[in-house]
Protein backbone atom coordinates (compact mmCIF):
# COMPACT_ATOMS: atom_id res chain seq x y z
CA UNK A 1 0.00 0.00 0.00
CA UNK A 2 1.47 3.72 -1.20
CA UNK A 3 -0.71 5.48 1.70
CA UNK A 4 2.53 7.11 2.80
CA UNK A 5 2.23 10.29 0.75
CA UNK A 6 -1.82 11.14 0.98
CA UNK A 7 -1.02 10.85 4.66
CA UNK A 8 2.00 13.27 5.05
CA UNK A 9 0.49 15.71 2.42
CA UNK A 10 -2.55 16.58 5.52
CA UNK A 11 0.21 16.36 8.46
CA UNK A 12 -0.31 19.92 8.95
CA UNK A 13 -4.09 19.94 8.61
CA UNK A 14 -4.03 16.74 11.13
CA UNK A 15 -1.38 17.65 13.60
CA UNK A 16 -1.99 21.52 13.84
CA UNK A 17 -5.42 22.42 12.68
CA UNK A 18 -3.72 24.37 10.16
CA UNK A 19 -6.88 25.66 7.78
CA UNK A 20 -7.33 29.12 6.25
CA UNK A 21 -8.58 32.15 5.74
CA UNK A 22 -9.88 33.38 2.49
CA UNK A 23 -8.22 36.97 0.97
CA UNK A 24 -11.28 37.75 -0.28
CA UNK A 25 -14.30 36.98 2.20
CA UNK A 26 -12.13 36.47 4.81
CA UNK A 27 -14.28 33.34 5.99
CA UNK A 28 -12.69 30.99 7.83
CA UNK A 29 -11.69 27.72 5.92
CA UNK A 30 -11.33 24.37 7.72
CA UNK A 31 -9.69 21.55 6.14
CA UNK A 32 -8.02 23.98 3.39
CA UNK A 33 -8.60 24.02 0.10
CA UNK A 34 -7.68 25.77 -3.21
CA UNK A 35 -11.21 27.10 -4.35
CA UNK A 36 -12.62 29.02 -1.55
CA UNK A 37 -16.49 27.54 -0.39
CA UNK A 38 -18.42 31.06 0.01
CA UNK A 39 -17.26 32.94 -2.25
CA UNK A 40 -15.20 30.61 -5.39
CA UNK A 41 -12.44 32.86 -4.79
CA UNK A 42 -8.59 31.26 -5.36
CA UNK A 43 -6.34 32.68 -3.32
CA UNK A 44 -6.21 31.31 0.27
CA UNK A 45 -3.76 32.24 3.27
CA UNK A 46 -2.86 29.74 6.21
CA UNK A 47 -4.30 29.95 9.43
CA UNK A 48 -3.94 28.00 12.31
CA UNK A 49 -7.65 27.17 14.33
CA UNK A 50 -7.19 27.94 18.60
CA UNK A 51 -8.77 24.65 18.28
CA UNK A 52 -11.66 25.25 20.77
CA UNK A 53 -15.34 24.50 20.01
CA UNK A 54 -18.35 22.70 21.09
CA UNK A 55 -20.05 19.57 20.08
CA UNK A 56 -22.38 20.34 17.17
CA UNK A 57 -23.81 16.60 16.98
CA UNK A 58 -22.02 13.46 18.38
CA UNK A 59 -22.56 9.27 18.01
CA UNK A 60 -20.76 6.20 18.76
CA UNK A 61 -19.58 3.47 16.84
CA UNK A 62 -19.76 0.03 18.05
CA UNK A 63 -19.39 -1.44 14.72
CA UNK A 64 -16.12 0.49 13.11
CA UNK A 65 -15.03 0.19 9.34
CA UNK A 66 -11.67 -2.10 9.07
CA UNK A 67 -8.47 -0.28 10.32
CA UNK A 68 -10.69 1.37 12.96
CA UNK A 69 -11.99 -2.04 14.94
CA UNK A 70 -9.58 -2.62 17.61
CA UNK A 71 -10.62 0.82 19.18
CA UNK A 72 -14.41 0.32 18.97
CA UNK A 73 -16.91 1.69 20.60
CA UNK A 74 -15.68 5.10 20.49
CA UNK A 75 -17.56 8.18 20.46
CA UNK A 76 -17.33 10.61 17.16
CA UNK A 77 -18.46 14.27 16.56
CA UNK A 78 -19.11 17.34 14.65
CA UNK A 79 -17.58 19.86 16.24
CA UNK A 80 -18.39 23.57 15.65
CA UNK A 81 -14.96 25.64 16.33
CA UNK A 82 -15.39 28.90 17.36
CA UNK A 83 -13.91 30.71 14.35
CA UNK A 84 -17.09 29.18 12.49
CA UNK A 85 -16.41 25.77 10.56
CA UNK A 86 -17.66 22.05 11.31
CA UNK A 87 -14.94 19.66 12.00
CA UNK A 88 -15.53 15.94 11.62
CA UNK A 89 -13.85 13.82 14.82
CA UNK A 90 -13.43 11.36 17.10
CA UNK A 91 -13.86 12.52 20.89
CA UNK A 92 -11.20 11.32 22.85
CA UNK A 93 -10.29 11.03 27.11
CA UNK A 94 -14.57 10.91 28.47
CA UNK A 95 -17.03 8.58 28.98
CA UNK A 96 -20.12 8.49 26.50
CA UNK A 97 -22.51 9.13 28.94
CA UNK A 98 -20.89 12.79 29.19
CA UNK A 99 -21.29 13.93 25.99
CA UNK A 100 -23.87 16.57 25.20
CA UNK A 101 -24.83 18.40 22.17
CA UNK A 102 -23.00 22.26 23.08
CA UNK A 103 -20.66 20.83 25.43
CA UNK A 104 -16.99 22.98 25.16
CA UNK A 105 -14.13 20.59 23.48
CA UNK A 106 -10.52 21.26 22.48
CA UNK A 107 -8.34 20.11 19.88
CA UNK A 108 -5.68 16.96 20.98
CA UNK A 109 -3.14 15.10 18.84
CA UNK A 110 -3.80 11.44 19.24
CA UNK A 111 -3.24 8.35 17.40
CA UNK A 112 -6.39 7.58 14.36
CA UNK A 113 -5.09 3.81 13.53
CA UNK A 114 -1.98 1.63 12.72
CA UNK A 115 -1.57 0.16 9.25
CA UNK A 116 -0.39 -2.94 9.84
CA UNK A 117 1.86 -4.14 6.49
CA UNK A 118 4.12 -1.63 6.60
CA UNK A 119 3.91 0.03 10.26
CA UNK A 120 2.31 3.25 9.65
CA UNK A 121 0.48 4.97 12.26
CA UNK A 122 -1.70 7.57 11.04
CA UNK A 123 -2.00 10.82 14.20
CA UNK A 124 -4.16 13.49 14.03
CA UNK A 125 -6.62 15.36 15.51
CA UNK A 126 -9.38 14.37 18.21
CA UNK A 127 -11.27 16.56 20.64
CA UNK A 128 -11.50 16.35 24.45
CA UNK A 129 -13.26 18.28 27.26
CA UNK A 130 -11.12 21.61 27.70
CA UNK A 131 -8.54 20.66 30.47
CA UNK A 132 -9.46 22.54 33.10
CA UNK A 133 -12.97 21.64 32.98
CA UNK A 134 -11.84 18.16 33.80
CA UNK A 135 -11.97 16.51 37.34
CA UNK A 136 -9.05 16.31 38.98
CA UNK B 1 -35.06 16.08 -27.23
CA UNK B 2 -37.28 12.78 -27.57
CA UNK B 3 -39.25 11.32 -24.73
CA UNK B 4 -38.30 8.49 -23.46
CA UNK B 5 -39.58 5.08 -22.11
CA UNK B 6 -39.19 1.97 -19.95
CA UNK B 7 -40.38 -1.21 -22.03
CA UNK B 8 -38.70 -3.84 -20.20
CA UNK B 9 -37.49 -4.55 -16.62
CA UNK B 10 -35.71 -7.54 -14.51
CA UNK B 11 -34.04 -7.85 -11.44
CA UNK B 12 -32.76 -10.80 -9.24
CA UNK B 13 -33.84 -11.33 -6.07
CA UNK B 14 -31.87 -9.54 -3.23
CA UNK B 15 -29.90 -11.01 -0.64
CA UNK B 16 -26.63 -13.53 -0.05
CA UNK B 17 -25.50 -15.29 -3.72
CA UNK B 18 -22.87 -17.53 -2.60
CA UNK B 19 -23.34 -19.41 -5.74
CA UNK B 20 -23.19 -16.49 -7.83
CA UNK B 21 -20.68 -13.86 -9.23
CA UNK B 22 -21.49 -10.06 -10.06
CA UNK B 23 -21.64 -11.29 -14.05
CA UNK B 24 -23.72 -13.80 -13.17
CA UNK B 25 -26.36 -11.52 -10.97
CA UNK B 26 -25.99 -8.81 -13.91
CA UNK B 27 -26.39 -11.70 -17.13
CA UNK B 28 -29.60 -12.96 -15.12
CA UNK B 29 -30.69 -8.81 -14.76
CA UNK B 30 -29.89 -8.01 -18.18
CA UNK B 31 -31.49 -11.31 -19.70
CA UNK B 32 -34.57 -10.92 -18.02
CA UNK B 33 -35.49 -7.04 -19.11
CA UNK B 34 -34.56 -7.83 -22.17
CA UNK B 35 -37.04 -10.99 -22.22
CA UNK B 36 -39.48 -8.69 -20.73
CA UNK B 37 -38.71 -5.51 -23.13
CA UNK B 38 -39.38 -8.77 -26.31
CA UNK B 39 -35.97 -7.02 -27.15
CA UNK B 40 -33.49 -8.92 -28.89
CA UNK B 41 -30.12 -6.75 -28.92
CA UNK B 42 -29.37 -2.87 -27.65
CA UNK B 43 -27.13 -0.51 -28.93
CA UNK B 44 -25.48 0.41 -25.70
CA UNK B 45 -25.26 -0.93 -21.96
CA UNK B 46 -24.65 1.20 -19.01
CA UNK B 47 -23.38 -0.38 -15.78
CA UNK B 48 -24.54 1.20 -12.25
CA UNK B 49 -21.90 -0.15 -9.63
CA UNK B 50 -19.58 1.31 -7.13
CA UNK B 51 -17.28 -1.12 -5.04
CA UNK B 52 -16.86 -3.60 -7.61
CA UNK B 53 -12.33 -3.12 -7.69
CA UNK B 54 -12.74 -2.92 -3.77
CA UNK B 55 -14.90 -6.28 -3.53
CA UNK B 56 -14.27 -8.49 -6.09
CA UNK B 57 -11.12 -7.18 -7.92
CA UNK B 58 -12.81 -6.64 -11.05
CA UNK B 59 -13.08 -3.11 -13.49
CA UNK B 60 -13.59 -2.25 -16.98
CA UNK B 61 -17.55 -3.47 -16.02
CA UNK B 62 -18.77 -2.26 -19.40
CA UNK B 63 -16.60 -4.50 -21.59
CA UNK B 64 -16.98 -7.60 -18.86
CA UNK B 65 -20.76 -7.59 -18.78
CA UNK B 66 -21.07 -6.44 -22.47
CA UNK B 67 -19.02 -9.65 -23.28
CA UNK B 68 -20.87 -12.40 -20.82
CA UNK B 69 -24.16 -10.66 -21.66
CA UNK B 70 -22.99 -11.79 -25.34
CA UNK B 71 -24.67 -8.20 -26.05
CA UNK B 72 -21.82 -7.92 -29.17
CA UNK B 73 -19.62 -4.94 -29.97
CA UNK B 74 -21.47 -2.55 -28.29
CA UNK B 75 -21.34 0.55 -26.47
CA UNK B 76 -20.92 -0.44 -22.71
CA UNK B 77 -19.01 1.94 -19.90
CA UNK B 78 -19.62 1.63 -16.00
CA UNK B 79 -21.20 5.26 -13.98
CA UNK B 80 -19.92 5.66 -10.60
CA UNK B 81 -21.96 7.91 -7.88
CA UNK B 82 -21.61 5.69 -4.69
CA UNK B 83 -25.39 4.76 -4.10
CA UNK B 84 -26.65 6.73 -6.57
CA UNK B 85 -24.97 4.47 -9.27
CA UNK B 86 -27.66 2.62 -10.41
CA UNK B 87 -29.47 5.79 -11.24
CA UNK B 88 -26.89 7.75 -12.53
CA UNK B 89 -26.47 4.91 -14.92
CA UNK B 90 -30.41 5.31 -15.45
CA UNK B 91 -29.61 9.37 -15.80
CA UNK B 92 -26.94 8.02 -18.89
CA UNK B 93 -29.37 5.83 -20.61
CA UNK B 94 -32.14 8.07 -20.66
CA UNK B 95 -29.66 11.00 -22.34
CA UNK B 96 -28.19 8.59 -24.63
CA UNK B 97 -31.89 8.09 -25.83
CA UNK B 98 -33.44 11.40 -25.49
CA UNK B 99 -30.40 12.85 -27.53
CA UNK B 100 -30.95 10.54 -30.04
CA UNK B 101 -27.39 9.02 -30.07
CA UNK B 102 -29.20 5.36 -29.47
CA UNK B 103 -32.32 4.31 -29.57
CA UNK B 104 -32.39 1.28 -27.89
CA UNK B 105 -30.35 1.28 -24.65
CA UNK B 106 -30.19 -1.09 -21.73
CA UNK B 107 -29.24 -0.25 -17.96
CA UNK B 108 -28.21 -2.57 -14.95
CA UNK B 109 -27.31 -1.31 -11.35
CA UNK B 110 -25.02 -4.63 -10.21
CA UNK B 111 -23.40 -5.04 -6.35
CA UNK B 112 -21.52 -8.06 -5.13
CA UNK B 113 -20.81 -7.46 -1.63
CA UNK B 114 -20.70 -10.88 0.20
CA UNK B 115 -17.51 -11.92 -1.47
CA UNK B 116 -15.74 -9.66 1.01
CA UNK B 117 -16.20 -9.93 4.79
CA UNK B 118 -18.39 -7.13 6.25
CA UNK B 119 -15.57 -4.66 7.97
CA UNK B 120 -13.68 -4.18 4.22
CA UNK B 121 -17.36 -3.77 2.71
CA UNK B 122 -17.75 -1.04 6.04
CA UNK B 123 -14.41 0.87 4.96
CA UNK B 124 -15.21 0.35 1.29
CA UNK B 125 -18.53 2.15 1.33
CA UNK B 126 -16.88 5.01 3.02
CA UNK B 127 -15.07 5.62 0.12
CA UNK B 128 -18.10 7.79 -0.59
CA UNK B 129 -17.32 9.74 2.04
CA UNK B 130 -14.65 12.73 2.26
CA UNK B 131 -11.55 10.15 2.39
CA UNK B 132 -9.02 12.50 3.67
CA UNK B 133 -11.50 14.66 6.53
CA UNK B 134 -14.40 12.14 7.46
CA UNK B 135 -13.20 8.23 6.26
CA UNK B 136 -9.61 8.75 8.17
CA UNK B 137 -11.04 9.95 11.31
CA UNK B 138 -12.68 6.57 11.67
CA UNK B 139 -16.16 7.08 10.44
CA UNK B 140 -18.54 5.08 8.03
CA UNK B 141 -21.33 6.35 6.08
CA UNK B 142 -23.57 5.27 8.92
CA UNK B 143 -21.87 7.18 11.93
CA UNK B 144 -22.32 10.70 9.45
CA UNK B 145 -26.07 9.76 9.49
CA UNK B 146 -25.41 8.72 13.10
CA UNK B 147 -24.19 12.56 13.44
CA UNK B 148 -27.38 13.84 11.31
CA UNK B 149 -29.96 11.72 13.45
CA UNK B 150 -28.71 12.76 16.55
CA UNK B 151 -28.48 16.65 15.76
CA UNK B 152 -32.74 16.18 14.16
CA UNK B 153 -33.54 14.48 17.30
CA UNK B 154 -31.87 17.71 19.22
CA UNK B 155 -33.12 20.31 17.33
CA UNK B 156 -36.52 19.03 16.83
CA UNK B 157 -37.37 17.18 19.93
CA UNK B 158 -37.99 13.95 19.19
CA UNK B 159 -36.59 10.43 20.35
CA UNK B 160 -35.08 7.50 18.45
CA UNK B 161 -38.51 5.08 18.70
CA UNK B 162 -40.32 8.23 16.86
CA UNK B 163 -38.37 6.91 13.68
CA UNK B 164 -39.78 3.41 14.16
CA UNK B 165 -42.62 3.45 11.95
CA UNK B 166 -40.08 4.19 8.63
CA UNK B 167 -38.37 0.48 9.18
CA UNK B 168 -41.77 -1.08 10.48
CA UNK B 169 -43.15 0.27 6.63
CA UNK B 170 -40.83 -1.02 4.62
CA UNK B 171 -40.69 -4.45 6.40
CA UNK B 172 -44.37 -4.68 6.06
CA UNK B 173 -43.84 -4.02 2.70
CA UNK B 174 -41.62 -6.47 1.82
CA UNK B 175 -43.37 -9.12 3.22
CA UNK B 176 -44.95 -8.94 -0.60
CA UNK B 177 -41.83 -8.80 -2.73
CA UNK B 178 -40.44 -11.97 -3.87
CA UNK B 179 -37.31 -10.51 -4.59
CA UNK B 180 -36.59 -8.99 -1.17
CA UNK B 181 -34.55 -9.99 1.74
CA UNK B 182 -36.03 -9.80 4.65
CA UNK B 183 -39.72 -11.05 3.92
CA UNK B 184 -40.45 -10.57 7.53
CA UNK B 185 -42.24 -7.47 9.38
CA UNK B 186 -41.44 -6.28 12.29
CA UNK B 187 -42.39 -4.28 15.68
CA UNK B 188 -41.74 -1.00 17.02
CA UNK B 189 -40.81 -2.95 20.14
CA UNK B 190 -38.49 -4.66 18.21
CA UNK B 191 -37.21 -1.54 16.59
CA UNK B 192 -36.57 -0.18 20.24
CA UNK B 193 -34.73 -2.51 21.60
CA UNK B 194 -32.42 -3.22 18.76
CA UNK B 195 -28.75 -3.89 18.46
CA UNK B 196 -26.66 -0.31 17.82
CA UNK B 197 -24.55 -0.06 15.11
CA UNK B 198 -23.46 3.67 15.45
CA UNK B 199 -25.85 5.24 18.24
CA UNK B 200 -28.28 6.42 17.86
CA UNK B 201 -28.63 4.38 14.53
CA UNK B 202 -29.24 0.51 15.39
CA UNK B 203 -29.53 -2.61 12.96
CA UNK B 204 -33.42 -1.62 11.91
CA UNK B 205 -32.33 2.07 11.52
CA UNK B 206 -30.03 0.77 8.61
CA UNK B 207 -30.71 -1.27 4.98
CA UNK B 208 -28.71 -4.42 4.95
CA UNK B 209 -25.18 -4.49 2.55
CA UNK B 210 -26.26 -7.52 -0.11
CA UNK B 211 -26.29 -8.83 -3.55
CA UNK B 212 -27.82 -8.25 -6.44
CA UNK B 213 -28.70 -6.84 -9.97
CA UNK B 214 -31.73 -5.50 -11.64
CA UNK B 215 -31.81 -4.00 -15.33
CA UNK B 216 -34.23 -1.76 -17.15
CA UNK B 217 -34.56 -1.41 -21.16
CA UNK B 218 -35.18 2.23 -22.75
CA UNK B 219 -36.12 3.04 -26.14
CA UNK B 220 -37.98 6.27 -27.86
CA UNK B 221 -41.28 6.85 -26.08
CA UNK B 222 -42.55 7.26 -30.23
CA UNK B 223 -41.68 3.26 -30.79
CA UNK B 224 -42.77 1.83 -27.16
CA UNK B 225 -45.39 0.35 -28.44
CA UNK B 226 -44.03 -1.56 -30.48
CA UNK B 227 -42.12 -4.14 -27.60
CA UNK B 228 -44.44 -3.60 -24.80
CA UNK B 229 -48.08 -3.60 -24.19
CA UNK B 230 -47.65 -0.89 -21.20
CA UNK B 231 -44.64 1.32 -21.41
CA UNK B 232 -43.37 3.25 -18.49
CA UNK B 233 -42.92 7.33 -19.59
CA UNK B 234 -39.55 8.91 -18.07
CA UNK B 235 -41.46 12.26 -17.21
CA UNK B 236 -38.68 13.74 -15.80
CA UNK B 237 -34.34 13.12 -15.22
CA UNK B 238 -32.51 15.44 -12.76
CA UNK B 239 -28.85 15.07 -10.78
CA UNK B 240 -27.55 17.62 -8.59
CA UNK B 241 -24.79 17.53 -5.99
CA UNK B 242 -23.76 18.76 -2.68
CA UNK B 243 -20.62 19.48 -0.52
CA UNK B 244 -19.17 15.84 -0.24
CA UNK B 245 -18.77 16.04 3.82
CA UNK B 246 -21.50 17.19 5.84
CA UNK B 247 -18.65 19.31 7.81
CA UNK B 248 -19.23 21.33 4.86
CA UNK B 249 -22.53 22.04 4.49
CA UNK B 250 -23.98 25.76 5.37
CA UNK B 251 -27.42 23.16 6.96
CA UNK B 252 -26.57 19.31 7.67
CA UNK B 253 -30.01 18.80 7.95
CA UNK B 254 -30.95 19.90 4.34
CA UNK B 255 -30.63 17.60 1.83
CA UNK B 256 -29.80 19.95 -0.37
CA UNK B 257 -28.51 17.77 -3.46
CA UNK B 258 -32.26 15.68 -3.06
CA UNK B 259 -33.55 19.63 -2.80
CA UNK B 260 -32.66 20.71 -6.04
CA UNK B 261 -32.93 17.43 -8.14
CA UNK B 262 -36.42 17.09 -6.85
CA UNK B 263 -36.95 20.87 -8.03
CA UNK B 264 -35.92 20.52 -11.37
CA UNK B 265 -37.39 17.21 -11.68
CA UNK B 266 -40.54 18.67 -10.37
CA UNK B 267 -40.41 21.42 -13.14
CA UNK B 268 -39.57 19.31 -16.04
CA UNK B 269 -42.50 17.64 -15.54
CA UNK B 270 -44.87 20.16 -14.72
CA UNK B 271 -46.17 19.73 -11.23
CA UNK B 272 -46.19 19.80 -7.50
CA UNK B 273 -45.01 17.44 -5.15
CA UNK B 274 -48.99 16.63 -3.90
CA UNK B 275 -48.97 15.48 -7.64
CA UNK B 276 -46.80 12.58 -6.62
CA UNK B 277 -48.58 8.89 -5.96
CA UNK B 278 -45.84 6.98 -5.00
CA UNK B 279 -42.32 7.40 -4.27
CA UNK B 280 -39.58 5.01 -3.59
CA UNK B 281 -36.74 7.33 -1.79
CA UNK B 282 -33.39 6.00 -0.34
CA UNK B 283 -34.11 4.68 3.05
CA UNK B 284 -30.34 3.32 3.58
CA UNK B 285 -30.79 4.57 7.34
CA UNK B 286 -34.30 5.88 8.98
CA UNK B 287 -33.08 9.90 9.08
CA UNK B 288 -32.83 9.65 5.73
CA UNK B 289 -36.20 8.72 5.03
CA UNK B 290 -37.31 12.12 6.94
CA UNK B 291 -34.80 14.33 5.55
CA UNK B 292 -35.62 13.10 2.02
CA UNK B 293 -39.51 13.41 2.46
CA UNK B 294 -38.01 17.12 3.42
CA UNK B 295 -36.38 18.16 0.82
CA UNK B 296 -38.49 16.91 -1.89
CA UNK B 297 -41.46 19.00 -0.79
CA UNK B 298 -43.53 16.68 1.22
CA UNK B 299 -42.98 17.72 4.66
CA UNK B 300 -41.92 20.73 6.45
CA UNK B 301 -38.44 20.99 8.21
CA UNK B 302 -38.55 18.62 11.12
CA UNK B 303 -41.65 17.23 10.13
CA UNK B 304 -40.68 13.72 8.26
CA UNK B 305 -41.23 11.54 11.03
CA UNK B 306 -44.46 12.88 11.90
CA UNK B 307 -45.57 12.31 8.76
CA UNK B 308 -43.98 8.79 8.83
CA UNK B 309 -45.83 8.27 12.72
CA UNK B 310 -49.29 9.41 11.15
CA UNK B 311 -49.23 6.74 8.58
CA UNK B 312 -48.74 9.03 5.57
CA UNK B 313 -46.29 6.71 4.07
CA UNK B 314 -48.12 3.57 4.18
CA UNK B 315 -49.91 1.71 1.16
CA UNK B 316 -52.76 3.64 0.70
CA UNK B 317 -51.62 6.95 2.61
CA UNK B 318 -51.11 10.29 1.27
CA UNK B 319 -47.67 9.60 -0.05
CA UNK B 320 -46.33 5.48 0.29
CA UNK B 321 -43.03 5.08 0.39
CA UNK B 322 -40.47 1.85 0.12
CA UNK B 323 -43.50 0.17 -1.47
CA UNK B 324 -42.03 -3.30 -2.26
CA UNK B 325 -39.41 -3.03 1.22
CA UNK B 326 -37.03 0.07 0.08
CA UNK B 327 -33.52 -0.31 0.95
CA UNK B 328 -34.30 -1.45 4.56
CA UNK B 329 -36.36 -4.61 3.61
CA UNK B 330 -35.70 -4.64 0.13
CA UNK B 331 -32.40 -5.27 1.07
CA UNK B 332 -29.09 -2.19 -0.62
CA UNK B 333 -26.69 -3.71 -3.22
CA UNK B 334 -25.41 -0.40 -3.13
CA UNK B 335 -24.72 0.62 -7.16
CA UNK B 336 -27.98 -1.70 -7.88
CA UNK B 337 -30.18 0.51 -5.89
CA UNK B 338 -31.50 3.00 -7.96
CA UNK B 339 -32.37 0.65 -10.70
CA UNK B 340 -33.95 -1.85 -8.65
CA UNK B 341 -36.40 1.37 -7.53
CA UNK B 342 -37.34 2.24 -10.85
CA UNK B 343 -38.08 -1.67 -11.69
CA UNK B 344 -40.71 -1.23 -8.63
CA UNK B 345 -41.97 2.05 -9.88
CA UNK B 346 -42.70 0.10 -13.14
CA UNK B 347 -44.31 -2.62 -11.52
CA UNK B 348 -46.56 -0.03 -9.63
CA UNK B 349 -47.37 1.92 -12.60
CA UNK B 350 -47.82 -0.92 -15.03
CA UNK B 351 -50.66 -1.96 -12.22
CA UNK B 352 -48.29 -5.55 -11.50
CA UNK B 353 -47.24 -4.70 -7.68
CA UNK B 354 -50.11 -7.45 -6.57
CA UNK B 355 -50.56 -7.51 -2.53
CA UNK B 356 -48.81 -3.73 -2.87
CA UNK B 357 -50.41 -2.12 -5.57
CA UNK B 358 -50.16 1.64 -5.37
CA UNK B 359 -53.36 3.66 -7.12
CA UNK B 360 -50.54 5.45 -8.88
CA UNK B 361 -50.18 7.68 -12.22
CA UNK B 362 -47.51 9.47 -11.13
CA UNK B 363 -44.43 7.40 -9.41
CA UNK B 364 -40.71 9.62 -8.29
CA UNK B 365 -37.37 7.67 -7.01
CA UNK B 366 -34.64 9.31 -5.62
CA UNK B 367 -31.49 8.01 -4.57
CA UNK B 368 -28.16 9.56 -3.09
CA UNK B 369 -24.55 8.91 -3.11
CA UNK B 370 -22.46 9.05 0.09
CA UNK B 371 -24.37 11.45 2.87
CA UNK B 372 -26.34 12.87 0.09
CA UNK B 373 -24.05 14.77 -2.20
CA UNK B 374 -25.36 13.06 -5.24
CA UNK B 375 -29.24 13.01 -5.66
CA UNK B 376 -30.68 11.56 -8.44
CA UNK B 377 -34.77 11.83 -9.30
CA UNK B 378 -36.84 10.46 -11.56
CA UNK B 379 -40.43 10.78 -12.22
CA UNK B 380 -42.33 8.16 -14.30
CA UNK B 381 -45.89 8.18 -15.59
CA UNK B 382 -47.86 5.78 -16.56
CA UNK B 383 -48.80 5.55 -20.44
Amino acid sequence: MMDLPRHWRTEKTRYGLVGEVCTTCRKPIFPPRDVCPHCADATQEEHTFAGKGQVYSYATVYDAPAGYTEYQPYPVALVKLDEGPLVTAQLTDLDKEDIHIGMPVEMVTRKLTEQDENGLIVYGYKFRRPLQEQPV
Amino acid sequence: MRDVSIIGIGQTAVGEHWERSLRDLAVDAIEAALKDAKVESVEALYVGNMLSGELVAQAHLGALIADWASLGPIEAMKLEAAGASGSAAIRVGYMSVASGIQDMVVVCGVEKTTDTDAKTVNASWSFALDGAYEASQGLSVTAIAALLMRRYMHEFGVQREDFAPFAVNAHQNAVNNPHAMFRRPISAEAFAGAHMVVEPISMLDAAPMCDGAAAIVLCPSERAGEFASKPVHIKASAVATDRLAVHSRADPLLLRAAQVSAQKAYQQAGIEPHDIDVFELHDAFTIMSALSLEACGFAERGEGVRLAQDGDIAIGGRIPISTMGGLKARGYPIGATGVYQIVELVYQLRGEAGANQVECQLGMAQSLGGSGATAVTHILEAE
